[in-house]
């Protein structure tokens, strides 16, 4: 097994067919376990960057190894979303109809992971985050860190080995942003879990074991 | 949690929108149904006017309708005598108008004729039939709507007639109609000699063959087929059927087209919410199997309230008192079957486009657009 977990290799994305570059030769490597932060202003590429590492779109030139898979192939893409990244944004994205219990469930449902293995997960994952109280409620009951807790929950129920939070704090007070980012941390040490956070906050960026600045598609890390 | 759960949580949490749909194929449904067993029926109901007790009908050949048939009293007197018939019926059909009925269908049959013999008689008796040259006998549904009572002088046509019994039969045409004695109806419709076809009754089935070949060698003019042949060959019979699936399809793709608005629509108000899904790890085929199982799912709730509907509506319809006895539904299982192959076929292709657009949902650039 490599000793990095995340290999990034002059990777290049634009957008509107090519008119709109957002990065340019990306390139970086992350061991397995660390804590490492994308930090950058707004539209500096980082979401961009975390959507290739995790599968979620595709890069126009460059070369990409998340775990040992290719996040070019379709294949492997749905393999990352679904037992090796777990993805947390800034807005949630939790589907408002469903409830706590029912969002958390969802990539276990497309794993196929049986019922009550699932359930078991849940309920250890949900106490930890002390959401267990809300297991049955809506979206539209939460508070936003109740609401950023489900989709951290949502995001380790398949026992991801990296996590990829885009700004998980930025619609958060701060104190609550503060909780959020300290969980993340937490998970990051107790679990062994990679994780790649995105933000444009210097203190939660420089709480990390390394970062890379973003900056108008160019990728260098910067010294702490 | 599992898949289907999800899908019906789904549906659950989105109850107007999966209504709609639901409602769009019960109507489809309900109204296909309905027309067709209504069609059906009364195509049945006419069948029986022709078929009673027998297996053979002759009439003249290439006519287009049998209203429009002459079958010479000499060619009936000649097929009785035929050493492979039992019996044989003359019928004359004829259609006349009365006071406030544009269209009363007339019988004229012989005395002996066992669609009179084999009536139950409301009023007067079997045994007279015939017997008097000016009486007409009122089937129980045209004794109704004529308001006419045994010894009663009614007005058909041009015609003035005493009423000589009431009759029901097993038939609701029949029983909106008038019988005539034979010799009357071919006075009353100038087609003195002549009958609309002759009902036949074989000694055996199979001399069938025998006693057609044996006829449209003898009468060149007149042809002769099973009740079957005739059921499936009759150009009214086809023009019906087909009219009625016609009719019925039409209703339907009403159903189905409502459907593929509700589950395309369903897809277009969801497309974070399955870029979610993605996300989350659903391939592409299950992003697809989601929308169709909703669309499936809705379209076997519709079909059986559809259904439901349709028996409901029959039920009702064939109570009607101003319908009562015009009304024979039909429903037979393959045609149940055909109206749910119809209805699931169409509620999943209505469901295919969504499903694929869901399918080529790219969770990065909905996410992002969204």
């Amino acid at each position: 097994m490599s000793e990095h977990a995340i290999i990034v290799r002059d990777v290049c994305k634009a957008f509107d067919q090519g008119r709109i570059p957002v990065l340019r030769n990306v390139s970086l490597q992350i061991k397995h376990g660390q804590r490492v932060a994308l930090w950058g202003s707004s539209g500096s590429g980082k979401t961009s960057l975390l959507n290739l590492i995790g599968g979620l779109d595709v890069p126009d030139a460059g070369q990409l190894n998340t775990f040992g898979l290719n996040p070019a192939k379709e294949a492997d893409r749905l393999e990352l979303r679904r037992s090796v990244v777990g993805f947390v944004f800034q807005l949630h994205n939790l589907i408002p109809y469903l409830t706590v219990r029912e969002n958390v469930l969802i990539p276990a449902v497309a794993l196929g992971v049986p019922k009550l293995q699932a359930e078991a997960k849940l309920r250890e994952i949900l106490e930890r985050l002390q959401m267990e109280h809300r297991m049955h409620h809506r979206m539209q009951d939460l508070s936003g860190g109740e609401r950023q807790r489900t989709a951290i929950a949502r995001a380790l129920i398949n026992g991801p080995k990296v996590l990829l939070a885009d700004e998980p704090t930025g619609a958060l007070d701060e104190a609550t942003g503060d909780n959020v980012f300290e969980l993340l941390g937490d998970l990051s040490r107790d679990l062994g879990v990679t994780v790649v956070i995105a933000t444009h906050e210097r203190r939660f960026a420089e709480a990390c074991q390394r970062i890379f600045r973003v900056s108008s598609g160019h990728v260098e890390e910067a010294c702490k | 949690m599992n898949f289907l759960k999800l899908i019906i949580t789904n549906l659950l949490r989105h109850r107007i929108r999966a209504l709609f749909g639901v409602l769009g194929i019960t109507f489809g449904v309900a109204a296909m149904l309905c027309v067709l067993a209504v069609v059906l029926g009364a195509i049945g109901m006419f069948r029986n006017i022709l078929e009673s007790d027998s297996q053979y009908l002759v009439f003249e050949r290439n006519v287009s309708d049998l209203f429009f048939s002459s079958v010479p009293e000499a060619a009936w007197l000649a097929v009785e005598q035929m050493p492979e018939v039992a019996a044989g019926d003359p019928v004359l059909f004829g259609i006349v108008n009365a006071a406030g009925h544009p269209v009363i269908t007339c019988f004229g049959v012989a005395a002996n004729n066992p669609r009179v013999q084999g009536a139950e008689w409301l009023a007067g008796q079997a045994e007279d039939f015939g017997q008097q040259s000016d009486r007409v006998y009122l089937g129980v549904r045209a004794a109704e709507f004529l308001a006419a009572g045994l010894g009663d002088s009614i007005e058909i046509g041009k015609g003035s007639f005493t009423v000589g019994g009431i009759l029901k039969t097993k038939n609701g045409f029949e029983d909106g109609g008038v019988f005539f004695p034979l010799d009357l109806a071919q006075r009353y419709f100038s087609r003195q000699g002549l009958a609309s076809i002759i009902s036949v009754r074989l000694n055996s089935v199979s001399e069938g063959d025998a006693f057609k070949a044996r006829v449209e060698a003898q009468f060149s003019d007149l042809t002769v087929l099973a009740n079957e042949e005739f059921s499936s060959n009759y150009s009214q019979f086809k023009i019906l059927t087909a009219t009625a699936w016609a009719v019925g399809l039409c209703a339907f793709l009403l159903g189905g087209m409502s459907v593929a608005n509700t589950m395309t629509m369903s897809v277009f108000t969801r497309i974070r919410e399955i870029a979610i899904l993605r996300v989350c790890g659903f391939s592409r085929v299950q992003a697809a199997t989601l929308i169709l199982g909703e669309g499936l799912i809705i379209a076997s709730v519709g079909v059986l309230c559809g259904l439901l509907s349709s028996f409901l509506l029959l039920y009702i319809l064939q109570r009607v008192p101003q319908l009562q006895g015009y009304i024979q539904a039909s429903v037979s299982a393959s045609m149940v079957l055909g109206v749910l192959v119809t209805a699931l076929f169409t509620s999943i292709a209505g469901s295919i486009y969504p499903a694929w657009f869901a399918s080529r949902i790219q969770p990065a650039e909905a996410l992002r657009y969204e």
